[in-house]
């Protein structure tokens, strides 16, 4: 294995920026932003120059490690903080630093009105540094603290605006229920140094082949509990919806782009846990299936044009899921859905910012309409990213997602029919809910507030969202040329055998764009022909009205965990009142008690006390005498 | 005489201290008794001398005077303190501990 000194910089230099940004204070309120820019450019510099020196080497030479320096050393458990970047992280580490540094550069012109923008600065730089740390260790603890980093980061920055209740409890909502992910991440730490000894990437991977499978069934498990959490996919999925409560190039970044496709990587990592261990692979398919439906329904009742983009993002990361659960065949397809991803959502997120911006930061896609004429870039971006997601050839989404519903439908017996289905009919509806959100947005007559004035966005602002828009068009070409993405990522993954084809791409791709095309028609039926009401129409079918609801997530989430819950502690509170609080009161009370009978005895009167010596020394006599007796 | 005669009055002057500390208020009257109760002591230790034919209740009889003659001062001392700042010399008037 090369090593390399210069990985450091990658995480270095936003770690720097953040620091300087947060010490500094006020006084870095004028050049905060540019700090925080430079600092995230400058990695993404550092990130292309790894990448230069990557190519230069043949394939199996191309991971770089770096050992920064021993963390703990107890006998013979060792573990180095040292950083890795292979063929895998450095597609994160560009998509990381790419995508973060455009974030950066929108968010100088759209948080420029906000007093606190240095602070936001800061902890996007925090949130870089965290989530580069979390693709470049080199050991699942090394891995560790970058994930709860990049927990903090977007707990700070969907809070940002913390000063409404409402954003403060989402913050604490969303950072809730990544800790009961992060809970699954520690215990697979945990079963790995108990079975394996180790927590390193390398240690694992070499003592995968004589490890019980139940153990390794456990860990696998355990791991898709922490994707889960983080990417919010199915069971721990609720917070991603409230999490919009954050500003919009957050959103973006961390909840579309980056921090949310940290669980894909997670199951992208451990490939070799989950390649040996079937039951964990294929619960990690049917979270994957589930969410990806799940999402795209929520995506379809929403008004909310980030809460729409959001379950969009849910149901998007369900399918990296289900194609990371596949195994050897859909690792390379999880990863270049989860770029293009990249590139199609943060721009139709930052689109979304655009027509805030220009909207008064009304978020209720029923009170926009005909921007189209007013923001002609925005609406060419986010149309651009819009055929992307839809999948649309040549757009990104082809490339991606097809190929992810290919090799669902080509995996082996029922599983792979009900797979297919599952990811056809996801197509179908996310074309459906994202025609609403263009025709909504876009077209039709214009059903603004009286004080709308909408307005293009400045250069700095839709300046990133044509770069994205420009990869949302290229990148799926691109990586798939030559089956460019799968041959790089190659090495990292156990080859696997020749595929039984049930049907030929052509197939599926025609397959997918029907339903694509049938989605685009309902949509266009419901919203274009038809008047769109400025209110949400409340006479709906309770369909409708549940999918309002996300789908009763937070209902089923109160009922199951937090009424037991409440109950449980309220148990405990009273437990520890009467029982131990008691047993403490009682003691006091007894002392308490006691005192008062005998202080009867110290009545003040000098005459009693002489009284009593007296009476106590005759029986004290008495007794004496009773015993010489 | 019998030596056990002096016990006997030395019985019953201790105990007449005793009931006078006791059931007397005035503190001058009070300290009069334990005084006497002392020189009861004195009596019994004299006579147990004089039965075991040596000196050592003497001695002790000795002490126990230099220790009431101590005491005497600073008892009256007390009491006179207590007097002037009282306007009383009952020893339940001065039963301020309590509170």
């Amino acid at each position: 294995m090369t090593t390399s000194n210069s990985l450091v910089y990658l995480i270095a230099l936003p770690l720097l920026g953040a620091t300087i940004l947060l010490l500094a204070g006020r006084r870095a309120d004028k050049w905060g932003h540019i700090l925080g820019t430079l600092m995230s450019a400058s990695a993404f510099g550092v990130g292309l120059y790894q990448l230069s020196q990557m190519l230069s080497r043949t394939n199996q030479d191309r991971p770089v490690t770096q050992k920064l320096f021993d963390w703990i050393s107890v006998g013979s458990f060792k573990v180095d903080a040292g950083l890795m970047l292979d063929q895998l992280s450095i597609c994160f580490v560009l998509l990381i630093t790419g995508v973060g540094t455009l974030i950066h550069i929108y968010s100088i012109s759209y948080m420029s009105h906000d007093h606190d923008r240095r602070r936001f600065f800061a902890y996007l730089n925090l949130f870089i540094a965290a989530m580069l740390l979390l693709v470049l260790g080199n050991s699942y603890l090394n891995l560790y603290v970058g994930w709860e980093g990049v927990g903090l980061a977007s707990y700070l920055l969907i809070g940002f605006w913390n000063q409404k209740p409402a954003y403060a409890t989402a913050s604490k909502k969303a950072f809730v229920m990544n800790r009961v992910g992060d809970m699954g991440l520690s215990f697979a730490i945990m079963i790995a140094f108990a079975t394996m000894g180790t927590v390193s990437f390398d240690g694992i991977k070499s003592a995968v082949g004589h490890t019980s499978t139940a153990g390794l069934t456990a860990m696998g498990i355990m791991l898709l509990v922490a994707a889960t959490g983080k990417s919010a996919q199915f069971p721990l999925q609720a917070w991603l919806g409230d999490a919009m409560a954050g500003p919009t190039p957050v959103s973006a970044l961390i909840h579309a782009a980056t921090m949310v496709t940290a669980g894909v990587y997670l199951i992208t990592r451990s490939n070799f846990i989950f390649d040996a261990a079937p039951t964990a692979q294929l619960l990690v398919v049917i979270v994957g299936a589930i969410t990806l439906l799940f999402g795209a329904l929520i995506g379809t009742a929403k008004d909310d044009i980030k809460k729409a983009l959001a379950a969009s993002t849910m149901s998007q990361i369900g399918y990296m899921i289900l194609g990371a659960g596949l195994g050897p065949v859909g690792y390379a397809f999880a990863i270049m859905h989860l770029l293009t991803h990249g590139f199609f959502k943060a721009g139709m997120f930052l689109g979304a910012g655009s027509v805030m911006h220009g909207m008064n930061d009304e978020v209720n896609m029923r009170k926009y309409g005909a921007l189209r004429k007013f923001m002609p870039i925005t609406f060419a971006t986010f149309g651009l990213g819009y055929l992307a997601i839809l999948g649309v050839p040549p757009f990104a989404g082809f490339y991606s997602k097809d190929k992810i519903i290919e090799v669902a439908f080509n995996s082996a017996g029922n599983k792979g029919i009900i797979l297919g289905a599952v990811t056809l009919l996801g197509a179908g509806i996310t074309a459906f809910y994202m025609t609403r959100v263009m025709i909504l947005t876009f077209t039709g007559k214009s059903r603004w507030d009286d004080e709308a004035h909408p307005h293009e966005s400045p250069l700095l602002m839709w300046l990133p969202m044509a770069v994205l828009a420009i990869g949302s068009v290229s990148s799926g070409f691109l990586l798939s040329r030559g089956n460019a993405l799968v041959n790089w990522l190659a090495p990292l993954f156990v080859q696997h055998g020749e595929l039984t084809e049930r049907l030929k791409p052509t197939v599926v791709s025609a397959l997918a764009l029907i339903m694509v095309a049938i989605g685009v028609a309902i949509a266009f039926i419901k919203y274009s022909r038809q008047e769109v009401a400025a209110v949400a129409p409340e006479d709906v079918s309770v369909f409708t009205k549940i999918a309002r609801q996300d789908l009763m997530q937070d209902s089923f989430n109160e009922a199951v965990f937090m009424r037991p819950g409440q109950a449980l502690t309220a148990t405990l509170v009273k437990t520890d009142e009467a029982v131990i609080d008691g047993a403490v009161r009682g003691v006091a009370r007894m002392a308490l008690g006691s005192g008062s009978l005998l202080r009867g005895l110290q009545n003040g009167f000098v005459r009693s006390y002489a009284a009593l010596i007296l009476i106590g020394a005759a029986l004290l006599i008495a007794a004496i005498w009773m015993v010489v007796q | 005489m019998d030596a056990a005669n002096y016990l006997y009055l030395s019985a019953l002057l201790f105990t007449i201290g005793a009931v006078g500390v006791v059931v007397r208020r005035n503190a001058i009257v009070v300290f009069m008794c334990v005084e006497l109760m002392l020189n009861a002591a004195n009596l019994a230790f004299v006579t147990f001398s004089r039965i075991n034919g040596d000196l050592n209740g003497q001695v002790v009889a000795f002490f126990t005077m230099v220790v009431a003659a101590c005491e005497v001062v600073v008892g009256l001392a007390i009491i006179v303190t207590i007097y002037r700042s009282r306007r009383s010399a009952s020893v339940d008037d001065a039963s301020l501990l309590k509170r």
